[in-house]
């Protein structure tokens, strides 16, 4: 594996299923009665966040602990950083304290591009601006195996806020690269320039885009945007594009709805879909602790790869 | 008075029709003769042009930022001047985004003493169009143009309104003061940080369209119809832009343009390699797709674009080096220019060395109605030779700028600067060669 996880681009096909088979025997360490192991211990993880978050650090450091790593939460408010110390500084004095993990959440794209550059330590994004959140997709390539047993060739339709959302650029990459038939969907106000480039499907007609998909993956669309003219209602935007089961009708039998979160009921997604029996929203955030511990164990050189 | 021989080399001065091998003689800060041959006079100083150098009228960087007064930490008037004589360029017209704006008479004198302080490449401010650049009211046209100013801009921004951007093309037009104006639709700009397309998505990028640009060019193309006025269109960097500029000079608008170096050499594929978010390819305009920096060469070689200018705009390391949608837009321009239009633009065949001359002499000099562009006898004796054929690798440790922010940096490009003379004075010779003077 490359030294940092900051995009899917970083992984090989090979490394990708490597860490899906590895979050299989991590989950595992989750369902024992003591929840640890001695894996990364006297390894130090630092979760450096810029921007609130409450799964994705929750996640993350679960995972580190139940990996018997030291683990140490930063919150930086976005007020101080604007009073003063830069991105690279803060890393670098974090970095002179050796830890052997940054993990990363920041408002902007590429700032772990940055950390990467100064930092010996192993850097993981966990989520930069608009660019990726790679464990995200991670997590939801594991979770549409678990439940379809391939990747390849399904019918995968991601619909919503594709152009603020770092977790359709991770798995637009993750899910071409595995060979996925992958749809995307969204008012044209919110679709980015050029996504087709990416070998994705592009269709404003929810109804086609669903058509005999094997997932919906759902994204967030938050109230702001009717501020920016992107849509004009979270009403018309739930009758145009919302997620509801005459729509998941359309989709095979055994579709599954998926949903990173945090979720926005009654605009994105219908609450009776969320809550139905074809969604796998919350085994996605189980999912996601052993998947975090597989990239944590990996990248603190638990296996090498060529 | 001293006088110079500059004797053999290739002389190419196309605003007086001259391409072949000339002496010219400068005594004091004038040209005194070019011809064939000319005789040597007793104390004159006899320099030998080799045959690979080319002898042309002082190169003119339209814009420019010099910083000063108020950023000097980024550049100085003395820095900025020296770094466009190692360049190539004889004088440069200086952006009035400084601190305070250069919108009176002070500021623009202020600028004027520093350049004749430091003595390097003629200095010609750039007054602004508003007071403060803030939009509102028209700043004090008639006073900037008497201490000096060649040219009036908003340059950050556009010309706020269309109405002030008439009542300024009117107004401006009676000193004859052409409006150069940085066209940027801002509401569709939004809080784009690069161009939209492919690359700024899968980097997670906010975009910037390239209507952006020519939305507001038509705009001040209309206005300087109905106005009579004159309008000069900088940093170009949309094929739709070129589009509406073609087309109002079709319909005898006083339009001209200009296009930097970066957008047409560079794409914004840059954005993810070799570096991804390297910041020295954020700049507004920002880079555009193939198509765009295809149509800007499609351009200079057919005539439709003016002016080749650098839009040097230096920022400290400290300010380059943060997230990318938090860094500064620019790049410096001034050491890097002649290179790249020699490697890219005269050996890759798009255009010839004599037009090139007019995109980076003659066309300016014309524009900003200042002296220049020419080797007539009896002109000012500045001077660029150049050296089409050395190889010259980017090295921003000898750059003579106070910034570093390029995207060239180590690249190895055929085609450099020998010296630059500037009224008679020889104020650069590069000495990583043999040719001295």
């Amino acid at each position: 594996m490359k030294k940092d996880l900051l995009s899917i681009d970083d992984l090989t096909t090979d490394e990708i299923y490597l860490i899906l088979d590895t979050s299989e025997a991590m989950r595992e360490i989750g369902q024992r009665p003591i929840k640890k192991v001695p894996t990364l211990r006297g390894k130090t993880v630092v979760n450096l966040f810029y921007e609130p978050s409450t799964r994705t650090r929750t996640s993350f450091e679960i995972a580190e602990k139940r990996l018997s790593a030291d683990t140490l939460n930063i919150a930086v408010a976005s007020s101080s950083v604007l009073k003063g110390e830069t991105l690279i500084d803060t890393a670098l004095n974090i970095e002179a304290m050796q830890p052997d993990m940054i993990v990363l959440r920041h408002a902007s794209s590429g700032a772990g591009h940055i950390l990467s550059r100064i930092c010996k330590s192993r850097i993981i994004n966990a989520g930069d601006g608009m660019h990726e959140h790679p464990t995200q997709a991670l997590l939801d390539a594991f979770t549409i195996r678990e439940h379809k047993k391939r990747i390849e060739g399904l019918k995968v339709t991601i619909v919503g806020d594709l152009l603020h959302s770092r977790v359709l650029r991770s798995n637009v990459r993750l899910l071409t690269k595995l060979g996925a038939d992958v749809w995307v969907s969204g008012p044209p106000t919110l679709v980015p320039a050029g996504i087709e480039r990416f070998g994705v499907h592009v269709s404003v007609n929810i109804d086609e885009a669903v058509a005999d998909a094997d997932v919906i993956m759902m994204l967030r669309i938050q109230q702001e945007r009717m501020q920016g003219a992107f849509i004009p209602s979270l009403r018309e935007y739930f009758n145009t594009f919302g997620m509801t089961t005459q729509r998941v009708a359309r989709a095979k039998p055994d579709v599954i709805i998926m949903h990173p979160g945090p979720m926005n009921r009654g605009v994105e997604i219908a609450s009776d879909v969320a809550d139905g029996p074809y969604s796998v929203i919350l085994e996605q955030v189980a999912n996601g602790v052993a998947v975090r511990m597989a990239v944590l164990y990996l990248l603190a050189g638990g296996v090498e790869v060529d | 008075m001293s006088k110079t021989l500059l004797r053999g080399g290739r002389l190419v001065d196309p605003a007086n029709g001259r391409d072949g091998v000339f002496d010219l003689l400068i005594d004091g800060d004038r040209i005194a003769r070019v011809g064939r041959d000319l005789p040597i006079e007793a104390g004159v100083k006899v320099v030998d042009v080799p045959s690979g150098l080319v002898v042309v009228p002082g190169l003119i960087d339209m814009h420019v930022h010099l910083r000063e007064p108020g950023q000097e930490h980024k550049e100085t008037v003395a820095t900025g001047t020296a770094s466009a004589v190692a360049g190539g360029f004889t004088a440069v017209a200086c952006m009035p985004n400084t601190n305070p704006v250069n919108d009176n008479a002070g500021v623009t004198g202020y600028i004027l003493a520093k350049a004749a302080a430091a003595n390097l490449a003629r200095v010609y401010p750039i007054g602004a169009v508003s007071r403060g650049q803030k939009g509102e009211q028209l700043a004090d046209i008639a006073e900037l143009k008497k201490a000096g100013c060649v040219a009036l801009t908003d340059d950050g921004h556009p010309v706020s309104t269309a109405l002030l951007m008439r009542r300024a093309l009117e107004y401006a037009g009676m000193f004859d003061l052409p409006i150069i104006e940085h066209c940027e639709e801002q509401t569709l700009k939004s809080d784009g940080v690069a161009h939209e397309g492919f690359h700024a998505s899968a980097l997670g990028l906010r975009g910037i369209p390239g209507e952006c640009e020519s939305i507001m060019a038509s705009r001040d193309i209309a206005l300087a119809e109905l106005t009579r006025g004159i309008v000069h269109i900088a940093h170009m960097s949309a094929r739709q832009t070129l589009d509406a500029v073609r087309y109002g000079k079709l319909r005898g608008a006083k339009v001209t343009c200009e296009v930097t170096p970066h957008h047409f050499v560079l794409t914004d594929e840059m954005l993810g390699a070799p570096m991804a978010y390297d910041t020295n390819v954020k700049m507004n305009p920002p880079l555009r797709e193939d198509a765009d920096r295809d149509a800007m060469l499609a351009g200079l070689k057919d005539g439709s674009i003016d002016v080749i200018a650098t839009d040097h705009a230096p920022h400290h390391a400290d300010e380059k080096q943060v997230e990318f949608d938090r860094a500064p837009f620019g790049i410096t321009g001034l050491e890097t220019a002649v290179s790249l239009c020699f490697d890219r633009l005269v050996h890759a065949g798009v255009v010839s060395l004599p037009r090139l001359i007019e995109l980076l002499s003659v066309n300016p000099a014309r524009i900003l109605r200042v002296p220049g562009g020419s080797l007539a006898e009896g002109a000012p004796a500045d001077i660029t030779i150049l050296a089409p054929d050395m190889n010259v690798t980017i090295d921003v440790k000898t750059m003579k700028s106070r910034s570093k922010n390029t995207p060239f940096d180590g690249w190895t490009l055929r085609g450099g600067v020998a010296a630059t003379i500037v009224g008679g004075r020889v104020v650069y010779v590069n000495d990583s060669m043999d040719f001295r003077i």
